[in-house]
């Protein structure tokens, strides 16, 4: 029986590429593309001395669908229901982050209606996207239950969602110069009414899971990412924030209405897990608040600019745009040629950078603290490799 | 006739049928009611589809077990790997054979009773090991790991616990132990000996590879850990041996420190399966509840709490008895 457990000459190019080179004893362990806690087909080649981590690379590719060479051989209307499927979870930040950026080129007046509805479901997804991570995450660290507690509050906003949207998850809602439908005082009531629940959720969450002396110790100073490590990867979102960096794009560079609405920026500087973990429960009470001043500040008006191109064809020239979503900075480069399609279209992804980090910060560490390390990220696949 | 099969042996045969009846049907129950714990927990219904309020469930879950393809890994060793599961049920009817389920209801009254239980467990942790190493697979092989230091090291506070009980009745007897007890709760050695107890749960937790300690099949981090490769009924035993050992633990706990069979009223079987399932329920409820420990964490619970204080628990049982 062959017993050497080793990939040598077996495996793919990777594993090939990454054979342990001083030590005989070491392991290669291939974690991925099928793994329960890597959340989709992200795969990560592992050398483990017993359970300690002696190097990591992640392997990425796997769900690589060409979305940026979709966008050159689309228009920019069909290209539209490409974003909700980047970043499945957080999918009307990338609708912004493309229609703010077809804005900002041909220079389309949003009416403030739909600015502030659009603020309303930007922040309505991000929650959900945090409760999906939130349950993810502590299934990771071997909690089953919490994952069913978020998906009751997740199915009342996908159902809120849905009536306005026509989607529960890859949503397809904003156009260039405004929305798809109007918001009515159905919704408002739905969302009030969620928001008033929520608050009570959160502190039911508080109390059942964070408090909770294992999960602390399964977060608590476990993989610690300093500033400077976020600032060489770029990396964004809740991990600069909970490196103590309060860098978010709705504060940096404003765009719609978010200078008018009162909310801060959580930050934590302990860099680990939890301070990321606290960073995503405290954004979610920071959202039901932008939420609720958005709904009593809704003015009336049109949903969508009168004037607003059906077929728009930009003026040549490259505009970027970006938004803060749940896990970063998202951001849509684009060049027009003029054309009715974009002549290139570069999307970037927070998940990418965030990654890319896992190498250095899973260094030394456990397997299990990996694990958590590589929750406490928030990946989406799909956004890594586009 | 009865030369040739004397009347003990027939006794101890006729025994072993019963208790593989009553382990099968109990990990039918048990996988029922772990399921129904949990839909309890996470606010949903649960299974409710098969049968009236879901009872057929577990039968379904079996046939569909039964029906599987027995997979082996192209690389496994495969007399061992059909070996290992075989190997983690086989200690289970030879434990429960010393076991009093009720005031007339005991297969073999040894006096080492408790040792003979104690040593057989045991055993599983080298059917794991078999699994994890012959699989062939590298998340097997970790998952084996984990379970045989995770088992060494929790083997040693179980016994602490366990022996200022021995101590106090002066027996390895589980027929007597139970007997030396009464029928309320105030007369039961949980009573005197609540640290022993505490610990003995929390290593029984350990030992039967539950959650929070449920390392060795971590499947976050070890997808399934020893029983990766293992598919249909080899996957099936295991799962059964597990809720066996459940079984098993909870059940000396009651004899050891809640009286056993004794219970306010007619005291019987009744009242010590109420017991073991009592017990049963709380380990479900850990599992559904709390997220698991790092496995250094693990051992850190081991060797830096649970073997001093139960060495402590001992030491203080001892002088007040020699007292």
């Amino acid at each position: 029986m062959n017993l050497d457990l080793r990939l040598d000459g077996s495996g793919d190019f990777y594993a090939r590429k990454f054979q342990p080179d001083l030590r005989k004893d070491r392991l290669i362990l291939n974690m991925g593309p099928q793994h329960p806690s890597t959340h989709g087909v992200l795969r990560i080649l592992l050398e483990v001395d017993g359970e300690y981590i002696v190097r990591a690379e992640p392997v990425l590719g796997y769900v690589h669908r060409m979305q940026e060479k979709m966008g050159e051989i689309r228009t920019y209307p069909q290209y539209l229901p490409n974003m909700g499927r980047v970043d499945y979870l957080h999918a009307l930040a990338w609708n912004w982050a493309y229609v703010g950026a077809v804005e900002r080129l041909m220079g389309i007046e949003v009416p403030p209606r739909a600015e502030f509805i659009r603020v309303i479901t930007c922040e309505l997804n991000r929650i959900k996207s945090h409760l999906l991570w939130w349950g993810a995450y502590l299934l990771d660290l071997g909690a089953f239950t919490p994952i069913m507690y978020a998906f009751a509050d997740r199915e009342r906003l996908m159902d809120i969602l849905q009536r306005i949207t026509g989607s529960r998850l890859t949503f397809c809602y904003y156009r260039f110069g405004g929305v798809s439908t109007d918001v009515d005082q159905r919704f408002i009531q739905e969302v009030r009414a969620f928001c008033h629940d929520f608050d009570e959720r959160l502190k039911t969450f508080t109390d059942l899971v964070t408090d909770n002396v294992i999960l602390r110790s399964r977060v608590e100073e476990v993989g610690e990412i300093t500033p400077e490590v976020c600032r060489d990867y770029g990396a964004t979102g809740p991990v600069l924030r909970g490196s103590g960096v309060g860098y978010d794009v709705r504060r940096a560079e404003p765009y719609s209405v978010y200078p008018r609405l009162d909310f801060q920026i959580p930050v934590y500087d302990q860099c680990d897990a939890l301070a990321r973990y606290l960073v995503r429960m405290d954004e979610m009470r920071q959202s039901v608040t932008i939420v609720l001043q958005a709904l009593d500040a809704l003015p009336p008006g049109d949903h969508i600019h009168p004037l607003a191109p059906r077929r728009p064809c930009p003026p040549p020239g490259d505009v970027y745009f970006s938004v803060e979503s749940a896990r970063g900075q998202v951001g849509v480069h684009l060049v027009s040629d003029g054309g009715e399609s974009p002549y290139r279209v570069k999307l970037r992804s927070p998940s990418f950078s965030n990654l890319s980090l896992l190498a250095d910060v899973a260094e030394g560490s456990l397997i299990s603290d990996a694990v958590s390390t590589l929750g406490s990220l928030d990946l989406v696949i799909p956004e890594i490799d586009r | 006739m009865m030369d040739i099969f004397p009347t003990q042996l027939i006794v101890v045969l006729a025994g072993l049928a019963a208790i593989m009846a009553f382990v099968g049907l109990n990990g039918l129950v048990l996988v029922y009611l772990e399921r129904k714990v949990a839909g309890f927990i996470q606010r949903r219904p649960g299974p409710y589809e098969v049968g009236p309020y879901g009872l057929l469930q577990p039968l379904a879950d079996g046939l569909k077990l039964v029906g599987k393809q027995m997979f082996t890994p192209a690389c496994a060793d495969k007399w061992l790997y059909w070996l290992a599961p075989i190997l983690s049920l086989a200690p289970v009817p030879v434990a429960l054979l010393a076991i009093p389920f009720g005031p007339n209801l005991q297969v073999l009254d040894i006096n080492v009773g408790l040792v003979l239980i104690l040593a057989f467990i045991g055993l599983n942790v080298l059917a794991i090991c078999l699994a994890g190493w012959s699989s062939q697979n590298k998340y097997a092989l970790l998952g084996a790991a984990r379970n045989i230091s995770q088992s060494v090291a929790y083997e040693i506070p179980l016994l602490l616990s366990v022996l200022p009980i021995v101590f106090i009745t002066g027996t390895l007897n589980l027929y007597e132990i139970s007997a030396g007890q009464g029928a309320w709760p105030w007369q039961w050695h949980i009573l005197t000996q609540p640290v022993a107890f505490v610990i003995y749960f929390i290593c029984a937790l350990a030992e039967t590879n539950r959650a929070p300690f449920d390392l060795p099949e971590a499947e976050s981090e070890l997808t399934a850990g020893f029983h990766t490769e293992y598919s249909g009924m080899g996957f099936g035993v295991f799962f059964l041996a597990e809720y066996a050992y459940m079984i098993i633990a909870c059940s000396v706990a009651a004899v050891l420190f809640l009286g056993g069979w004794n219970g306010p009223g007619a005291a019987g079987w009744w009242w010590f399966l109420a017991k073991v399932y009592f017990l049963l329920i709380v380990m479900m409820f850990f599992r559904w509840t709390y997220p698991r420990v790092r496995f250094d964490q693990l051992l850190n619970l081991c060797w830096k709490w649970l073997i001093p204080l139960a060495t402590i628990n001992l030491l203080i049982t001892a002088l007040v008895i020699a007292l």
